[in-house]
């Protein structure tokens, strides 16, 4: 028999249900994995008496013939959510010795379906990164090597550790949450799947707010058919989060192998950058060729205001972010680096418990929303962030039901090797995802080949709004002609 | 609004006349049992950090749900203050450090308030109404408290407050005397506790005012203005206003400039402080709070919350002078409380309005101000004291028997018709019997009853002689009668 830390979620579902593992193997297999890959550095917390105790209560489920829908299921939770007892550090120095009382609308509602906790994977400290470098706990080293390099490669972030522990088999899914691209590039960089859901889809509540607007919380799995399963599990409205919404959450996975013939797919020209490699353009007209062949009608679009996503973006979040990151002071929990008063404490507390990236976006979000400053950046990027919004809905209403971009404009690069001098450098990884959360709609990253070097590259569908099912269809048939992705054991 | 300065109001400075501007800003912890984005309890005086929710505390994650009463509570004191509703209003983050504001900012509402332009009339002692403008009413949480003396170096922060909702409620700058202001909170917090959504108890902090007073030569432009914060007491508010314009005067004509900045009163000496200059204003960023949608409401919601408003005290007034015959001063004084209000208008029903105002205003209210009671805990009821009205009336008891009556009622309770009955207070109206009362006291004084014949004052000492020997219960109007009959008047 196979590695059972490779089967997918379908797989490992119908063994539970033959009885032919036992959910307490499984998670057994998965810590052992788990001790095995520490050098990845994927997992920040793992948590064995955790998974080993929900794990005998879905088997002692299954027996009773009681099993939720992901009974048993092994999971690796994204350290920005919320678990009640386990520590959550959103990866920061000011958090590390945070213990919530409390449990993330989310995964308590992966627990209610049945789903096992492994343990907390890494991040870019408060998801502020596209490569998992920033976090406190060190960076994620990614499962995949370029063909012939032992270069240690990023994962991609800001869920490096959840997209790292999919691809190397340390879970047979993981939480993420995505902000501008944080699940879409990782799982794009990694070779699995990735979906950014509709904003509202998922509640925002227990899970560490970095821009409250753009915020939301999705799947990493090895397939696509595994997406739709998780997300049933994690979507949802919370009458704690005011900004979810009220509408009942499909069947996803009946969407998997749904034709998709006759489906109209936008292709836009502006997300043909400067610089953009060869073989992205490439993989994208592979994408384009799958489609056409599974019977979709691809037609060119336009979404003008692209170009102003980013600059947008990077004005958007770190505001919110500069307030959502307020509450960290020291005076109630986490870091307190005493001071000779109120304003000394608070400051050595920020100064010392914040990482350099997030102290650059505190410290822009609180420029852009400063007196004389808000009109000309916030007000404006909010205005920009209209325009991007409505691109998108034009394009709908003509008809287009689902688009498709690259994930990424390159394949992942090595740890170190970006935005240390131009942090701009490192924000450039977000071009193709960070439109989607500005205007709220749903992504999902699929792999769609190799790179000349070995490393996986991704395809992103983006859909209408509360449309993951079109998503799951069109992902599929992408999968489905690409194959799947898996990389060299090394470690 | 320039040429309307009026002399009365104005202050003697030591070259010429000063005008006071004042404007305010009312913070009016709302009716609730639950705090404005939180679950949490609005219950005062729990143990410190008793009622804080994971919200109130700023837990990593954790949203706010907006509580649709305080929304409905803001919506009522709208419309009671004659102002516009905004159906589609917003939520703002007002950033800033304090450890009493667990999240780094606080929700209130900045470009889009919940309730826009309204106003109030104020009646002053003198008789002269000022219309006040409110320029808008918006909702906002409030802070926790800092306490500093439980700990020799440390301050330890209570969060029970933090999250409570207040209506900030704005005032033009229509007010132009301490006397003004105080009536114009007085009247405010009326409206408000007619309405049920604050209960205006500044003792224990629901009702707070920044008051913003500046100083000009009639008829010139607004002075630099200065912001006196968080003055808990109307008296106080006097104070603040009185001492501020005079500093302002003297700083003036010294040929000094007023700075803005936002000042401190002190109770303690009666004076006001620099707290911080406008250079040192805190920048506070706001911008809309990205977890809460704009509020939007309904037409049909609003106006389902008009039908529901009681009848408040400007109406109260006018139908107590029109339909009862009061004077304004008496209408005045049984409307400004509610209970009180309520409590007259049970006593009259039925009855003599004008009598009824009369012993609540005099008797009643008098004797609760002197013994530190509320209306609400009266010792006599509306339904006693109607009692005694009655007996009154009907001839039973004189009107001094009916104030020891009402005397006995409020230290040992009971009926005061039984009371009456009991005690044998009724009144004496057998003309035999009083005749033989004034026969004898006449004859007893011989002198006097020759006085009175030019003296007619001489007259009431009789009376006063008969009552005393009647035990007051002599019927006053027979006496009177009788005595005249007898010496001849």
């Amino acid at each position: 028999m196979t590695d059972i830390t490779s089967l997918t979620i379908a797989a490992a579902r119908d063994a539970l249900k033959k009885k032919t593992i036992s959910a307490r193997e499984l998670a057994d297999a998965h810590l052992s994995a788990m001790e095995r890959a520490r050098s990845l550095n994927a997992y920040v917390l793992e948590t064995p008496d955790v998974a080993r105790t929900m794990a005998a209560r879905s088997d002692k489920r299954i027996a009773a013939g009681e099993a939720g829908p992901l009974e048993g299921i092994p999971i690796g939770v994204k350290d920005l959510f919320c678990t009640k007892d386990v520590r959550t550090t959103a990866c920061s120095h000011i958090l590390h010795n945070f213990v919530p009382a409390y449990e993330s609308t989310v995964t308590a509602q992966l627990w209610r379906d049945g789903a096992v906790m492994l343990g907390k994977t890494n991040n870019d400290e408060f998801a502020m990164g596209s490569s998992n470098e920033t976090s406190y706990f060190g960076p994620v080293t990614s499962p995949w090597h370029r063909k012939g390099s032992n270069t240690p490669l990023v994962p991609g972030g800001s869920s490096g550790g959840s997209a790292a522990a999919v691809a190397a088999n340390l879970c047979l899914a993981a939480t993420g949450t995505d902000t501008g691209g944080s699940i879409r590039q990782p799982a794009a960089f990694t070779g699995i799947a990735g979906l950014k859901p509709t904003y509202g889809r998922c509640s925002r509540w227990g899970i560490v707010a970095f821009a409250s607007s753009l915020d939301q919380a999705g799947p990493f799995t090895r397939t696509v058919r595994d997406g739709a399963i998780l997300l049933r599990s994690m979507a949802g409205h919370d009458p704690k989060d005011t900004t979810s919404v009220d509408r009942p959450v499909p069947d996803y996975e009946a969407a998997i192998g749904r034709s998709v013939k006759g489906m109209r797919i936008g292709i836009p020209k502006e997300y043909r950058v400067d610089g953009m490699a060869a073989e992205i353009e490439k993989l994208w007209e592979q994408g384009i060729a799958w489609l056409k062949a599974a019977g979709a009608e691809i037609v060119e679009i336009s979404l003008p205001h692209t170009k102003y996503a980013l600059p947008a973006y990077y004005i958007v979040a770190p505001a919110e972010a500069s307030s959502n990151l307020a509450r960290y002071d020291g005076v109630r929990y986490g870091l307190r680096e005493p001071g000779r008063d109120i304003i000394g404490m608070y400051e050595n507390t920020r100064a010392r418990g914040f990482g350099k990236e997030v102290r650059r976006r505190v410290m822009i979000g609180t420029y852009v929303l400063s007196a004389g400053y808000y009109d000309a950046y916030y007000l404006r990027a909010q205005k920009v962030r209209t325009l991007i919004k409505r691109d998108f809905e034009e394009v709908f209403a003509r008809g287009v039901q689902a688009i498709l971009t690259p994930a990424t404009p390159t394949a992942a690069f090595g740890i170190g090797e970006k935005g240390g001098v131009d942090p701009i450098e490192m924000y450039l990884n977000d071009v193709f995802t960070v439109t989607v959360n500005m205007a709220g709609l749903p992504g999902l990253a699929v792999p769609a080949g190799l790179s000349s070097e070995g490393l996986p590259l991704g395809l992103q569908l983006i859909g209408r709004p509360f449309d993951e099912e079109t998503l799951f269809s069109l992902g599929e048939v992408i999968e489905q002609a690409a194959g799947r992705f898996a990389p060299e054991t090394w470690w | 609004m320039n040429a309307h300065a009026k002399p009365s109001k104005l202050i003697k400075g030591a070259d010429g006349d000063w005008e006071v501007v004042i404007g305010m800003e009312i913070h009016a912890q709302v009716t609730s049992r639950s705090k404005l984005f939180s679950g949490a309890s609005t219950a005062f005086g729990g143990a410190p950090n008793s009622h804080v929710s994971l919200v109130d505390a700023a837990m990593p994650g954790m949203l706010p749900v907006i509580n649709e009463e305080c929304v409905r509570q803001a919506v009522r004191t709208g419309l009671g203050l004659k102002a516009a509703i905004n159906l589609k209003s917003v939520f703002d983050r007002k950033n800033y450090f304090y450890p009493d504001l667990p999240q780094g900012y606080q929700i209130s509402q900045y470009k889009s308030p919940i309730v826009g332009e309204g106003k109030v009339v104020v009646d002053l002692p003198d008789g002269e109404s000022v219309t006040v403008g409110i320029e808008r009413v918006h909702l906002e949480q409030d802070a926790g408290k800092l306490l500093h003396d439980q700990h020799p170096t440390m301050s330890y922060v209570d969060l029970n407050r933090s999250g409570v909702a207040l209506m900030e409620i704005v005032s033009r700058p229509d007010l132009r005397s301490a006397e003004d202001a105080k009536a114009f909170v007085s009247k405010l917090r009326s409206i408000l506790r007619y309405l049920g959504t604050c209960d205006g108890d500044m003792e224990k902090g629901s009702l707070r005012a920044d008051v913003n007073v500046s100083v000009r030569r009639p008829g010139a432009p607004f002075g630099t203005r200065c912001e006196i914060k968080n003055v808990n007491s109307i008296r106080f508010i006097g104070q603040a206003i009185d001492y501020e314009s005079r500093r302002q005067i003297e700083t003036l004509e010294e040929g000094g400039t007023i700075e803005q900045e936002t000042r401190l009163f002190d109770p303690n000496k009666g004076e006001t402080r620099s707290m911080r200059s406008k250079e040192e204003a805190h920048d506070y960023r706001y911008f809309p709070d990205p977890d809460l949608l704009p509020l939007e409401l309904t037409q049909d919601f609003v106006d389902e919350l008009k039908k529901g408003l009681p009848e408040l005290p400007d109406q109260k007034k006018a139908r107590l002078i029109a339909d009862m015959g009061l004077s304004a001063y008496d209408a005045d004084v049984l409307v400004a409380e509610r209970e009180t209000a309520d409590f007259f208008e049970a006593v009259a029903r039925g009855r003599d309005p004008k009598i009824a105002a009369n012993w609540v205003i005099n008797e009643l209210a008098g004797r609760l101000n002197r013994e530190g009671h509320s209306i609400a805990d009266s010792p006599v009821s509306a339904g006693q004291l109607g009692a005694i009205l009655d007996l009154m009336g009907e001839g039973t008891i004189s009107g001094k028997i009916a104030k020891d009556l009402f005397e006995i009622v409020w230290t040992e309770g009971g009926d005061p018709r039984a009371i009456v009955e009991q005690r044998g207070m009724k009144q004496v109206t057998d003309l035999g019997a009083i005749a033989a009362v004034v026969d004898g006291i006449v004859a007893a004084n011989p002198d006097k009853a020759a006085q009175a014949k030019e003296k007619p004052a001489v007259l009431g000492w009789f009376v006063g002689q008969v009552m005393k020997s009647s035990g007051g219960k002599a019927n006053p109007k027979a006496v009177n009668d009788l005595l005249k009959q007898k010496l001849g008047l």
